[in-house]
């Protein structure tokens, strides 16, 4: 897929000077009609001040997810857009897929439109397999002719032809997720939006979804896709993008945008802290102080490497003394893959105040690279309550080990664990090995 | 690359011009039309969802209907000063719950709906328009059902309908467009203030009262009367009512004041709908 070849084609996608601000402080809480009305009752000219004073400058409470973006994409041109979370991404793609309205700013799309935010938006767990492939390709904007013809396809691509007629609600997860791609993937817009539709189904099913949007790339269509995972952006698209807080700041091959994202927008942040527990993330339960990551015998700023054993420390404000608040973690490298999850669930409430939960990885089970650490709150084992992603990352550097010997290049592998190996003499030579050995050796 | 039949059909592909600062408002039944198969299908999930769970499936639409004007006969039915000319009480009083079946239903089922699509809203773009849409239609297809019932009904009681009888779907389509109206600023409200669903029990509660379904309105005092008709639900039992009957003198004033606040409410409601929808997917 030469990135030449699309330069002279029409432009599909324009945006020039997109922003998009979203007001924090509002979005906190649900308001109640009383609230406003009592609010508006006591202090009607506080109210009015109030508000023509948000018409102004007031930046504390509001946050651009998007600010003074322009792009310009031509048509055939598959755009992968990366960026840590929070960076934007997922934004542009509800603003681009008219989900949301830009706060300010022009974009223009010629051509018909497809969004794949999410597979299966729509499906109803009471309707059969069959009934939600209608339902779910009408909600994505397929022609009710289209979907009749292309039934078969969809029913085949998805495997679940033996439950067509039985309601969804007794498919698998894997079966859902397979039925709800495969109406994705039948879709024909000429432009088409996928943000992480990937990241869900097994691993052949996954290679099965990467190699039809492949498929879509080559048709000629437009592409603009949202991943976490780098190799799939390497592989698949023509150009790449990269976000930082709203901004683009990195654009080019897929390649080297894929790169320097990793070398430069990826400074390991082993440390966060929060110390106004009014402004830290979290609700009402519970609040983040700090979180970090250092080796077991150092603090956050000195270097891990794979022979150091790794302290990963939550620090935390329990609101509520009789909740039972449990943390799973998990651990992605930097293609986005999950390297491990670990947690330990059921434990009895702990009292209120300010905690830490902690763990260790030992020393030669990470490879050298870059992990991320996401975390979810658990409420009582089971109800997730709290998501960060990304909250900390750290780097583990390569250091000699008795593993490698000689050999200096790059170690495959998701983790490298330094395991015990053996070597034992069990026997000598048949006479045989006269035959086939060189005659140096067993002189 | 530029041979493929997708690019040379994007020479004539809708252009969209996304604009931030844009706050004019205009109506895009353009997009609603190139939608229908969507609110078809839409209507189509309420109806089959709402009967697959149920054992007794699409009785339900007849039952509730049914099970109020017969405990309203037996229980009201010997106290209510009934006219000579009005319909036997029985059929009186499901006639009009007939109606206000389809109100109430399309009212809660509609300012309910955007809620309910949260995961549809936030994912994928439609006129969301739509969705208060489907609910009032699918409430529709339960009075279709309702008013087979009620021809049964016209039949045991040896009432032949006369021309009067075409009246019928104007009350019908009147308490849908009721429905639909206050629906739609009920579903928009219901996305900043979530205590909107609270109230709506007691307002259908209280609305309920205040319709002639259990009662004639002529037992309303003259002077209340012009308030009372201010309550768009009026006209359309009053208009079903004397297109069964097919005697009697046209309800005029009370339906063209149905009319004009049905209007109202419905233009009120599109308007604050497609004011607000822009930002549904950021508050949901």
């Amino acid at each position: 897929m030469p990135t030449s070849s699309e330069a002279g084609n029409p432009i599909a996608i324009r945006c020039e000077a997109i922003g998009k601000r979203y007001r924090i402080g509002r979005q906190q809480r649900y308001r109640t009609l009383r609230d406003s009305l009592t609010e508006l009752a006591r202090a009607p000219f506080r109210h009015i001040a109030a508000s023509w004073r948000s018409l102004g400058e007031d930046s504390t409470s509001e946050l651009w997810a998007l600010r003074d973006l322009s792009l310009e994409v031509r048509h055939g041109e598959v755009l992968g857009v990366i960026g840590r979370n929070g960076s934007g991404k997922s934004t542009l793609l509800k603003v681009l897929s008219r989900i949301t309205k830009p706060t300010e700013g022009v974009a223009e799309i010629r051509g018909r439109v497809g969004t794949l935010l999410e597979v299966g938006a729509g499906f109803h767990p009471e309707l059969t397999g069959r009934e939600n492939i209608f339902l779910n390709g009408a909600i994505l904007g397929m022609p009710r002719r289209e979907i009749s013809r292309k039934f078969d396809e969809i029913v085949e691509f998805s495997e679940c032809s033996r439950m067509l007629d039985t309601p969804m609600k007794h498919y698998s997860s894997g079966m859902y997720v397979r039925l709800a791609f495969a109406v994705a993937a039948h879709l024909e817009t000429e432009i088409l939006f996928v943000d992480e539709v990937l990241a869900v189904g097994d691993a052949a099913f996954q290679k099965k979804c990467l190699g039809k949007i492949g498929d879509v790339a080559t048709q000629g269509r437009t592409v603009l896709f949202v991943s976490h995972n780098l190799l799939a952006v390497d592989s698949l698209c023509t150009r790449a993008i990269c976000l930082h807080d709203g901004k683009i700041v990195l654009e080019g091959k897929p390649l080297s945008v894929t790169s320097s994202y990793l070398r430069k927008w990826l400074p390991a942040f082993k440390e966060v802290v929060h110390d106004e527990i009014a402004a830290a993330p979290g609700n009402d339960l519970i609040r983040l102080h700090r979180a970090q990551v250092r080796p077991v015998n150092g603090v956050p700023q000195d270097p891990i490497t794979v022979r150091t054993p790794i302290a990963v420390e939550l620090e935390y404000w329990k609101l509520a003394a009789h909740t039972c608040l449990d943390f799973a973690i998990e651990i992605f490298n930097e293609h986005g893959v999950s390297i491990f999850a670990t947690a330990r669930l059921g434990q009895p409430p702990a009292p209120a105040g300010l905690l830490r939960s902690s763990f260790f990885i030992p020393a030669d089970l990470m490879n050298n690279g870059t992990y991320w650490i996401h975390v979810a709150v658990l409420l009582g084992g089971v109800t997730p309550l709290i998501e960060w992603q990304d909250l900390a990352a750290f780097e583990v550097q390569d250091a000699p080990s008795e593993l490698r010997g000689d050999y200096h290049e790059a170690w495959p592998g998701a983790v490298r664990p330094n395991l015990e190996w053996k070597m034992e003499h069990i026997g000598p030579l048949p006479s045989a090995a006269a035959g086939i050995s060189p005659k140096d050796q067993h002189r | 690359m530029a041979s493929s039949p997708e690019l040379q059909n994007s020479a004539v592909a809708p252009i969209v011009v996304i604009r931030g600062a844009d706050r004019s408002w205009r109506l895009h039944w353009d997009e609603i039309w190139q939608h229908r198969e969507l609110l078809y299908f839409l209507t189509w999930r309420d109806i089959a969802v709402r009967y697959k769970q149920t054992a007794i499936g699409v009785v339900w639409a007849v039952l509730q209907p049914l099970a109020i004007a017969l405990s309203l006969s037996l229980f009201l039915g010997r106290f209510v000063p009934v006219q000579p000319q009005e319909l036997p009480y029985p059929l009186f009083a499901y006639s009009g719950m007939v109606v206000w079946q389809l109100f109430a239903q399309g009212l809660t089922e509609s300012s309910n709906s955007v809620l309910a699509s949260e995961r549809l809203i936030t994912k994928v773009y439609f006129p969301r328009v739509l969705v208060p849409m489907s609910a009032v239609l699918a409430s529709l297809v339960d009075c279709g059902i309702c008013l087979v019932i009620l021809s049964v009904f016209l039949a045991y009681y040896r009432i032949t309908p006369t021309a009067s009888i075409l009246a019928l779907p104007v009350g019908i389509f009147l308490a849908a467009l009721t429905a639909f109206g206050i629906g739609l600023w009920l579903s928009a409200l219901n996305v900043k203030y979530r205590d909107v669903r609270y109230t709506l029990n007691f307002l259908i509660q209280f609305w309920f009262l205040a319709t002639p379904i259990a009662y004639p309105s002529s037992i309303v005092p003259p002077r209340w009367r012009i308030w009372y008709e201010l309550n768009p639900m009026v006209g359309p039992v009053e208009i079903v009512r004397w297109a069964l009957r097919g005697t009697g003198v046209l309800p005029l004033h009370s339906l063209a004041v149905s009319i004009c606040v049905a209007f109202v409410l419905f233009a009120g409601g599109l308007y604050y709908f497609q004011r607000t929808e822009d930002s549904f997917a950021d508050f949901i």
